[in-house]
């Protein structure tokens, strides 16, 4: 594919669009990650949201 | 399924869970599609291979308002109904929308320094998206300013609202003042100022564009109810070990 006299231009934009969508993909992956990490951390130590607690016995 | 229904954020970790792989997927194809189109399409007669830029500078172009748009939605929902879930489509959609104006801005840039002679003219167009960028990075900023995310909110929520003045004045812009930006040639009155051989490439990267964002907006979302619950769980612990 011939590009032209402004081929560093083109493959310029190219390279900058590809960049920012993977930065928004590893942004959202990797908060995905720490969020998980973070709730699981939580609740392995017992904090739970009420919600998720089970059920106390009434005598 | 009522739609009020989607509004719980237990439910909507289930569904929004359930319909992202599908999502990833059809974005992945689109995007395959539509570069696939990009590389078969012709050259411009007057710009050349320059053209090519459009591919992926009008579809950022058209994002970056449809995100404020749908942050100024969320934002209505954040002051008029108070709900929870409304924060959070506007809080996760913010760095998306910020990211793509920068694309747009940029690739813009790029392509009118060998078609106009110059990166950068403070024209209405180019002047009031990147006013828009600058917004996007006010409402990042307030968002970690305040630290109660519903104070935050609100306070996003009267900002965006403000700020969704300016996508008229973006839109109108090449029609209200002597631009060196070319007018609207697809989304206008009247049939599309396009050949069908560049008009389908850029439909098809434009849809491969909204499914992109649809799909980070989704995962951002999920993102969002963890750290909430990450940070309400942090409270209840912090008020656990001080006895309250």
């Amino acid at each position: 594919m011939d590009l032209g006299p402004y081929a560093a231009f083109i493959i310029g934009a190219y390279a900058v669009a590809i960049l920012i969508v993977a930065a928004l993909i590893a942004w959202v992956l990797i908060d995905q990650r720490r969020q998980r990490q973070l709730l699981s951390d939580l609740e392995a130590r017992g904090i739970k949201r009420r919600s998720e607690r089970s059920p106390e016995r009434h005598p | 399924m009522p739609l009020i229904d989607l509004a719980n954020p237990t439910r909507f970790l289930t569904l929004s869970g359930r319909i992202l792989p599908w999502l990833s997927a059809a974005t992945l194809i689109a995007f395959a599609f539509g570069i696939a189109q990009v590389i078969g399409a012709p050259d411009d007669y007057q710009q050349g291979a320059t053209a090519k830029i459009m591919y992926i500078h009008v579809p950022a172009a058209w994002l970056s308002m449809f995100v404020w748009g749908t942050m100024s939605i969320a934002a209505l929902g954040t002051l008029v109904w108070r709900h929870p879930l409304a924060d959070v489509a506007a809080k996760a959609a913010a760095p998306i929308g910020a990211a793509l104006t920068l694309q747009c801005l940029i690739t813009g840039s790029l392509w009118g320094r060998p078609m106009w002679g110059t990166y950068w003219v403070w024209d209405g167009r180019l002047t009031s998206v990147l006013v828009l960028f600058l917004m996007y990075l006010g409402v990042l900023a307030l968002w970690r300013t305040i630290e109660e995310p519903a104070r935050a909110a609100r306070a996003v929520a009267v900002l965006t609202l403000v700020g969704a003045l300016n996508l008229p004045i973006i839109k109108f812009s090449v029609d209200w003042w002597s631009t060196l930006h070319q007018p609207s040639s697809v989304l206008r009155l009247g049939a599309p100022a396009m050949h069908s051989s560049i008009l389908v490439p850029l439909l098809v990267m434009g849809l491969a564009f909204f499914l992109l964002f649809f799909t980070l907006h989704l995962a951002a979302m999920r993102n969002e109810i963890m750290r909430r619950r990450v940070r309400t769980l942090m409270l209840m612990q912090a008020d656990a070990a001080t006895g309250h």
